[in-house]
């Protein structure tokens, strides 16, 4: 992770960029040498210029938008669905210390299970379309979420609780000025891996089968061993996950304010 | 000396002139069972206490006695394992809705600035935002929070954060104020500033006050009268002396005076074996 805090002059963000962009520039060149020299096959590793040509040739004519869009809303419907859904169960076990023995054990072995066999019956539940894939993107999703929130409202402070008590509240403002915030901090703070397991169930669902989005472009040119397209998806979803991961630090800052973080002063 | 040993419970008597006390506690006792521990631990053995309407007490007890378990129970969050406890002559069942409750620990909602966590208990009561608002502000106003009403509990200081806890606990106008050690985190000025502030609050609508501190001059400058506790287990009152400095009081000034020394001296001969047996006794547990 390069989470380099780059102070406002931007001059300690430079030594690294200036290190890792000759660090991309190395392994593609090389990527380029030994493909070209025919050290490595061109069959099956693909052609670095070819593949930059697919990914132009995919923007320049637009082609490529209509399948960001889907595996963009595939992502964003699976991790709203799972977090809601993590958040009210996690919610609902942490204050039901029965309900919580009952369910522990089938939770433990839901969660023990590789969601992506799900995929072929989620195809066949939901159709090829999106909600096949939301769906595989909530059953990752929701157990992050769900553990994050349950530990999260198991910890909070009994002085906070018994201090809102005192001041008055009943068991429903309890609920949403207590427990709801910091269950929320808790989801927050879980937001970069549980918004890339919605992409993940995303794109591995549509690579399962679909008939949109950016998996089944590269489904489809595996299908005719079109190995440069292969590639350009691959990196076209990387950059993709990238992007959404800014957004994700972004919208975290804004909303973890309150947050403590270290070393919050300000550079002269 | 003008001490009582072990306040003999004046009870049955259908309190004879006086009012009804606005706290009583009566006969107390709490036990605690820690799983895994093999015996349990009772902290808190047969005390009784009691405020009178408008009285200012302190209790002064060795670390670990029992001194926030006495106000736990006072404030409805802990039930006493035997005893009673009533509030304006009613027995107390669940929370004591007619006290406020600054606590020892940290208490202010991470996630709300100083004036949201201010005004948080009028908010329960369904006070309009704009009204709840208006008056945080003040509240901030008085405890020198004015300017601070934005930031976070992580932005601010210990002392900050006391203060807001105190504007919280107090903008709900309680007729019973608890409070657990308040002003141990502050420096000797702002905890001064802040302690002849409390007693013109007090004074004003004349509240009934437990005030709890390791401060044995904090309690004399401050209260009508001094409990002091025994080392626990089993802590129990065992003496109790009345405060009868002239009032209104500067909690600065009245420091010098001969007769706070004079009081200083014969309260600390009783509590000066309780803090070593405390001391002790923390020690071996
Ligand atoms: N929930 C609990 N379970 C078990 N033991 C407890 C519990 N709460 C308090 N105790 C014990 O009861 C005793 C009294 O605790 P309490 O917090 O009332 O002390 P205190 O007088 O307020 O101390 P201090 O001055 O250090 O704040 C301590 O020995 C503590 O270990
Ligand atoms: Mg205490």
């Amino acid at each position: 992770m390069s989470k380099v805090r780059t102070s406002s002059g931007g001059i300690a963000g430079m030594p690294s960029a200036v290190l890792q962009i000759p660090i991309l520039a190395v392994l593609i060149g090389s990527w380029y040498g030994l493909t070209e020299t025919n050290v490595l096959p061109k069959f099956f590793f693909g052609e670095p210029f070819k593949v930059f040509g697919v990914i132009w040739a995919w923007f320049l004519s637009g082609e490529i938008f209509p399948h960001l869009g889907v595996t963009l809303l595939e992502t964003v419907l699976a991790f709203l669905f799972g977090s809601g859904l993590g958040l009210a169960v996690g919610l609902w076990l942490a204050l039901s210390p029965t309900a919580s023995r009952l369910a522990d054990p089938y939770i433990k072995a839901a969660n023990a299970m590789p969601r992506v066999v799900l995929a072929p019956i989620f195809a066949v539940w939901f159709g090829l379309g999106v909600w096949s894939k939301v769906a595989l993107g909530v059953t990752l999703v929701f157990f992050i979420v769900f553990f994050n929130v349950y530990q999260g409202i198991r910890e909070v402070s009994p002085v906070l609780l018994a201090n809102a008590r005192v001041l008055g509240a009943n068991a429903a403002q309890l609920l949403r000025t207590v427990y709801l915030p910091s269950a929320t901090s808790w989801v927050f703070s879980s937001l970069h891996t549980s918004v890339g397991m919605a992409f993940v169930g995303a794109v591995v669902g549509e690579y399962l089968g679909s008939s949109r989005g950016v998996g089944y472009l590269i489904l489809q040119a595996e299908g005719v061993f079109d190995i440069n397209t292969v590639f350009a998806g691959m990196l076209v979803l990387t950059a993709f996950a990238l992007v959404l991961d800014q957004v994700v630090a972004i919208v975290e800052k804004r909303l973890l304010v309150w947050r403590p973080t270290h070393g919050e002063t300000e550079k002269m | 000396m003008a001490m009582t040993q072990t306040i003999s419970p004046a009870r049955s008597a259908p309190a004879a002139e006086a009012a009804v006390p606005a706290l009583d506690l009566d006969n107390v006792t709490c036990t605690f069972r820690t799983p895994g521990a093999k015996a349990s631990y009772t902290a808190v053995k047969e005390a009784t206490l009691r405020i009178a309407d408008g009285e200012f007490v302190s209790v002064v007890g060795p670390t670990g006695c029992g001194k926030s378990t006495l106000l736990n129970v006072s404030a409805g969050l802990l039930q006493p394992s035997s005893g009673t406890v009533r509030v304006y002559g009613e027995e107390l069942v669940g929370m004591n809705r007619k006290a406020g409750y600054m606590f020892q620990a940290e208490s202010l909602m991470p996630w709300r600035s100083a004036l949201d966590n201010v005004v948080v208990g009028l908010e329960y009561q369904g006070v309009p935002r704009a009204e709840a608002e208006a008056r945080g502000q003040d509240w901030l106003k008085r405890v020198g929070l004015g300017a601070h009403g934005h930031r976070y509990p992580h932005q601010m200081s210990g002392g900050m954060r006391k203060r807001a806890a105190l504007a919280q606990t107090l903008i709900m106008n309680p007729r019973i104020i608890l409070m657990d050690e308040p002003f141990s985190a502050l420096d000797i000025q702002t905890r001064q500033l802040m302690e002849n502030e409390l007693l013109d609050i007090w004074s004003a609508d004349r509240k009934s006050v437990l005030f709890i501190t390791h401060d044995l001059e904090e309690a004399i400058a401050l209260s009508d009268r001094v409990v002091v506790l025994s080392a626990g287990p089993g802590t129990h009152p065992i003496g109790e002396f009345v405060i009868d400095l002239p009032r209104p009081r500067d909690v600065s000034e009245i420091r010098l005076t001969p007769q706070f020394v004079q009081l200083h001296d014969q309260i600390w001969h009783t509590m000066k074996e309780e803090v070593l047996k405390g001391y002790v006794q923390s020690q071996n547990k």
